[in-house]
């Protein structure tokens, strides 16, 4: 398929490829927002889940924080370079970023194996349901950022498609975001 | 632009033609497609598929209610489990798989390309994943039916806890696979949506600012932006009640600390604009349709677009009108009561434009002209009524009623199926390249109008009289059996028969018409958008003639400065030609 | 307007009547008139040979006028009508006048069951009377009713009362009438609760005070017999 003339066109001055991570950013704040307004509204509603959100790993949820934080600076290099033409420098940077990714789910999993072991499972009460579901709909995200930028390092180090690792970045950073509000709202706010 | 741009892109856009001569096998061609008018195509008849699902429910339910306890033609005994799948389809399906897949996806994908001046939308390949999930979605759904406990029967609002219990609702696999649908489909518009608006932002033909933008483009570009502002919380909830429905979680059940109003906020925060998601694109077919037959400017488009805009924001702040009894804090219906009585003025000053465009016109009464103009008489009804369901203490006894039902009907079907059959009247040349018959077409019009207004004012008055909703049965209420009321209940169901009939005229008219019809020009209509700028139909590629550039608004007819009663968008001023 | 076709048989049913009536004649008026204006124009400026149509953009303010002065009514309507109906509102949902009587109603898949206060006038003692899809009330006394559901979302409504209210499981809901005239009217479950929604209809029975006394003394469970959960006594039941 030849690339239609409408995808080069830039009336905002803004390529479009970036447009649309922007607006694909501002429909998924919006569905986060939801589970994370529930998740509000239930907790204020319910005194007693400071009582079920102490079993949460806060050392587990801090490392990840600092993971995430770190391949979102990997992110940030990869388009550096991307913006240098360096496609395979940008690549080896996005698969740092990927594997950032991949360090934050094998955290995730041991946390969750010990929770639910401990009979912390999503039934077991509301702030657990709410727990793995803001969570599990982040972690799918990640997945879901890790696959796409797996996609673009290749390309990238073939020097293809370069505008599209700071596209994977901006999303990334959103991930990035969505943890930065979940990790005191699931593990801090005792 | 330079002129070197302008060229690059002029060769490309013969390289673009010159592609569309290569045969293309029958499965690249129609069904993977990459194309925006084949993909528009899709959802067109897609939805109208799914139209006819929607209509044989509301055939057997109404059936049911004229003729209580007696076998359907065609469907058999409606028992009560049966009375509230079918109801529960018919809502779910005509708003989610009729009047989006056709007036946002449909149209939208046909012609923004075409009225911006480019050659598709700006991820064609995306456009294809949406039109397959959205199909995806209509499979599911309609698998729903067919598995054990059969299809979901809790009204197409699903509130929990009845549609979060198997134990409850009886259709434990038939309750997934229906939320599942919906989310699929919400999936594919929110894909699709962002196609529309960076397409629109981005691609436009060079000359064309913001206010040269047609109103129907605009208004599907707002329509998209408000559902993607909406639904994501709904999106949330959806998970929510799916793990609720499957994993035992209580999200929603008051026994393990969870709440059911909670659901309704969350559904009813993406429900109320949502109507003004397809309400918004209706308006904007309209907008098109009465300019070009009238002959005239359309009256203050700056104050459209503004109240469009306003109306979009104001529909976030008035969704727990559909919740004043439900348990909500009293003190918080006033506030809605107010936010909804004031979303009725920007609604009623787009209503007035459109009259006030009328003034001094040239009208010609075609058939899309009349059921452009049908939709401002009609719909104005529906928003009047909205009035009596918006202040609280009455809503108090009209909740829940069937004059609610017929409120809806009123904004509703104008909206869904009214502006459909404007749309498709009048963008059929340029889909199909041939004209439809106008004699049908007008015989299909009244054949529709008055057996519409025969079924939905009777239920007004039913619903004056106390007629509950989602009932199969009145016979169970001494009170709802006084004189006359189920005289009321035929008389609507055999208007019902009358306006379906009808139907059959408009599909003889289309497919007829479609491959047998008198020939089409480029510009039938002598409209000003560019789409009547692009042959009839237009090929891969939209404009072989080179994409073109735009000097002026959409909307420059009857200029006095011209002979001609009208001046395309792309007509270079006489001065630089 | 409504009575005409169901009865008015509350303090406020009356009230909601007269809001809907006033809705019914300012948006009745401008209904009618943008009608007759936009059928009007339509037929003043049907195409005729050789007269071409204005060239009127809207935007000047001698044009945009006929916008704003619409525009304006409407607001003015829209508060005098949003001023009557929270009226309305407030007098029945907000305000909670003292109670001569208090009924619990418990709705649930597919059935109603009513528990009267009995003899003493209090709920939860020996003496309550319980009843399925059957409301015995005293005409002239102001009740409150405790509402709730065993299972899914209900909805309790009364027409001749103009009164409705969901029911939600878990909560309890309470709201308050006086009835105005005797009789025997339905009630309606208005909250889509399942496959058996249409079949849980109910009957509310507003006595004079002799009659309801009597109703009280041949229903009452009497005291040395019975714990208060005796099984619903049932007069003249549902088809």
């Amino acid at each position: 398929m030849i690339r239609p003339i409408a995808t080069t066109r830039e009336m905002t001055g803004m390529p479009t490829g970036r447009l649309a991570v922007w607006w694909l950013i501002a429909s998924e704040i919006v569905i986060f927002g939801g589970v994370l307004g529930s998740y509000l509204m239930h907790r204020i509603g319910h005194k007693e889940w400071a009582a079920a959100s102490a079993h949460t790993n806060t050392w587990a949820g801090a490392f990840n924080t600092l993971v995430l934080l770190t391949s979102s600076l990997s992110a940030v290099l990869a388009h550096n370079a991307a913006l240098r033409k360096d496609g395979k420098r940008a690549a080896k940077l996005l698969w740092f970023t990927i594997l950032g990714g991949g360090i934050f789910l094998v955290v995730k999993s041991i946390e969750w194996t010990g929770e639910i072991k401990a009979g912390y499972t999503i039934t077991a009460n509301n702030f657990w349901s709410f727990y793995y579901t803001a969570a599990g709909l982040h972690g799918l995200h990640v997945i879901a950022g890790m696959i796409v930028m797996m996609f673009v390092a290749a390309d990238a180090a073939k020097g293809k498609e370069l505008q599209r690792v700071e596209n994977a970045g901006l999303y990334w950073h959103f991930v990035d975001l969505v943890w930065i509000f979940l990790f005191p709202l699931l593990y801090i706010a005792k | 632009m330079s002129s070197a741009a302008a060229h690059a892109e002029h060769d490309h856009a013969h390289d673009h033609a010159h592609h569309a001569h290569h045969d293309e096998g029958f499965i690249k061609k129609y069904l993977w497609s990459t194309d925006h008018k084949m993909i528009a195509m899709q959802y067109l008849f897609t939805g109208m598929a799914m139209a006819l699902i929607g209509g044989f429910t509301v055939y057997a339910f109404r059936m049911q209610l004229a003729f209580p306890g007696m076998s359907v033609p065609g469907y058999g005994r409606v028992t009560a489990t049966d009375y509230n799948a079918l109801v529960t389809t018919h809502g779910s399906v005509m708003i989610f798989w009729v009047a989006m897949p056709v007036l946002i996806a449909a149209l939208g994908n046909y012609l923004i390309p075409l009225m911006i001046g480019c050659d598709d939308m700006v991820f064609p390949r995306l456009n294809r994943l949406s039109y397959q999930l959205f199909l995806l979605s209509s499979i599911v759904l309609i698998a729903s039916f067919y598995v054990p406990g059969g299809a979901f029967g809790g009204a197409w609002t699903s509130y929990p806890p009845l549609s979060a219990k198997a134990e409850y609702s009886l259709t434990g696999l038939g309750s997934s696979l229906w939320l599942f649908a919906v989310a699929l489909e919400f999936a594919a518009f929110l894909l699709g949506g962002i196609n529309f608006i960076t397409t629109v932002m981005n691609s436009r033909a060079p000359g064309m600012k913001m206010f040269d933008v047609p109103i129907v483009v605009w208004m599907i570009i707002i329509a998209s932006i408000l559902f993607m502002a909406s639904v994501g919380p709904l999106i949330a909830g959806a998970v929510m009640l799916l793990f609720d429905q499957q994993l035992g979680t209580g999200f929603f059940d008051p026994a393990k600390g969870g709440d059911p109003v909670l659901w309704q906020h969350l559904f009813w925060f993406f429900g109320h604009p949502e109507v003004y998601v397809v309400l918004l694109p209706a308006m904007g077919i309209v907008a098109e349709i009465i300019t070009v037959f009238s002959r005239k400017k359309l009256f203050a488009y700056k104050t459209v677009l503004y109240t469009a805009i306003g109306t979009g924001v104001l529909s976030f702040f008035v969704w727990a009108h559909h919740q004043f009894i439900a348990g909500i804090d009293p003190r918080m219906a006033n506030v809605f009561s107010v936010t909804t009585l004031l979303i009725s003025i920007p609604v009623a000053e787009m209503v007035f434009v459109y009259i006030g465009t009328l003034y001094g016109g040239s009208i010609r009464l075609t058939t899309p002209m009349l059921w452009a103009l049908a939709f401002i008489a009609e719909f104005l009804l529906g928003g009047v009524t909205g009035i009596f369901l918006g202040a609280s203490g009455a809503d108090i006894y009209f909740h829940d009623t069937y004059f609610v039902i017929a409120h809806f009907h009123y904004t509703f079907f104008p909206i869904a199926f009214i502006g459909s059959f404007a749309a498709i009247t009048y963008w059929f040349p340029k889909m199909f390249g041939k004209m439809m018959n106008e004699t049908w077409g007008k015989v299909h019009f009244w054949g529709t109008i008055i057996p519409f207004n025969a079924i939905f004012i009777p239920l007004f008055l039913l619903g004056a009289r106390g007629d509950h909703r989602r009932i199969y049965d009145y016979r169970h209420f001494p009170d709802l059996m006084k004189s006359g009321m189920q005289d009321l209940r035929v008389f609507a169901t055999l208007a019902l028969l009358v306006l379906l009939a009808f139907q059959v005229v408009f599909l003889v008219n289309l497919f007829y018409s479609i491959f047998r019809g008198e020939k089409a020009s480029a510009n039938p209509w002598n409209a000003n958008t560019l789409e009547w700028q692009a042959p009839s139909p237009p090929p891969h590629g939209n404009f072989p003639q080179g994409l073109p550039n735009v000097y002026r608004g959409p909307y420059e007819y009857s200029h006095p400065d011209r002979q001609d009663d009208y001046w395309p968008q792309t007509e270079p001023d006489a001065a630089k030609s | 307007m409504i009575d005409q076709y169901v009865e008015s048989a509350s303090t406020f049913s009356g009230d909601i009547d007269n809001v809907i009536w006033i809705i019914l004649l300012i948006t009745g008026f401008w209904f009618i008139l943008a009608e007759v204006v936009f059928f009007g124009l339509i037929f003043k400026f049907l195409a005729k040979p050789g007269v071409k149509a204005k060239y009127v953009s809207g935007e000047k303010p001698h044009e945009k006028r006929w916008v704003t002065l619409p525009h304006y009514a409407t607001l003015a309507f829209d508060v005098a009508i949003i001023v009557l109906a929270i009226k309305v509102w407030h007098d029945v949902k907000i305000n909670l006048p003292e109670a001569d009587s208090t009924v619990r109603v418990i709705s649930q898949q597919w059935a109603w069951t009513f528990v009267h206060p009995g003899p003493d006038n209090k709920l939860d003692t020996p003496d309550d009377i319980s009843t399925v899809d059957e409301l015995h009330v005293e005409k002239d006394k102001t009740y409150h009713f405790e509402l709730t559901s065993r299972d899914v979302l209900h909805s309790f409504s009364v027409p001749v009362f103009r009164l409705k209210q969901d029911a939600i499981p878990g909560r309890i809901i309470k709201g308050w009438f006086k009835a105005t005239q005797t009789g025997q009217y339905d009630i309606q479950c208005t909250e889509i609760c399942g496959i058996g929604h249409g079949i849980m209809p109910a009957r509310i029975i507003i006595e004079t005070p002799a009659q309801h006394r009597i109703w009280n003394q041949s229903n009452a469970p009497k005291v040395a017999d019975v714990t208060p959960t005796t099984p619903p006594t049932q007069l003249g039941g549902m088809p």
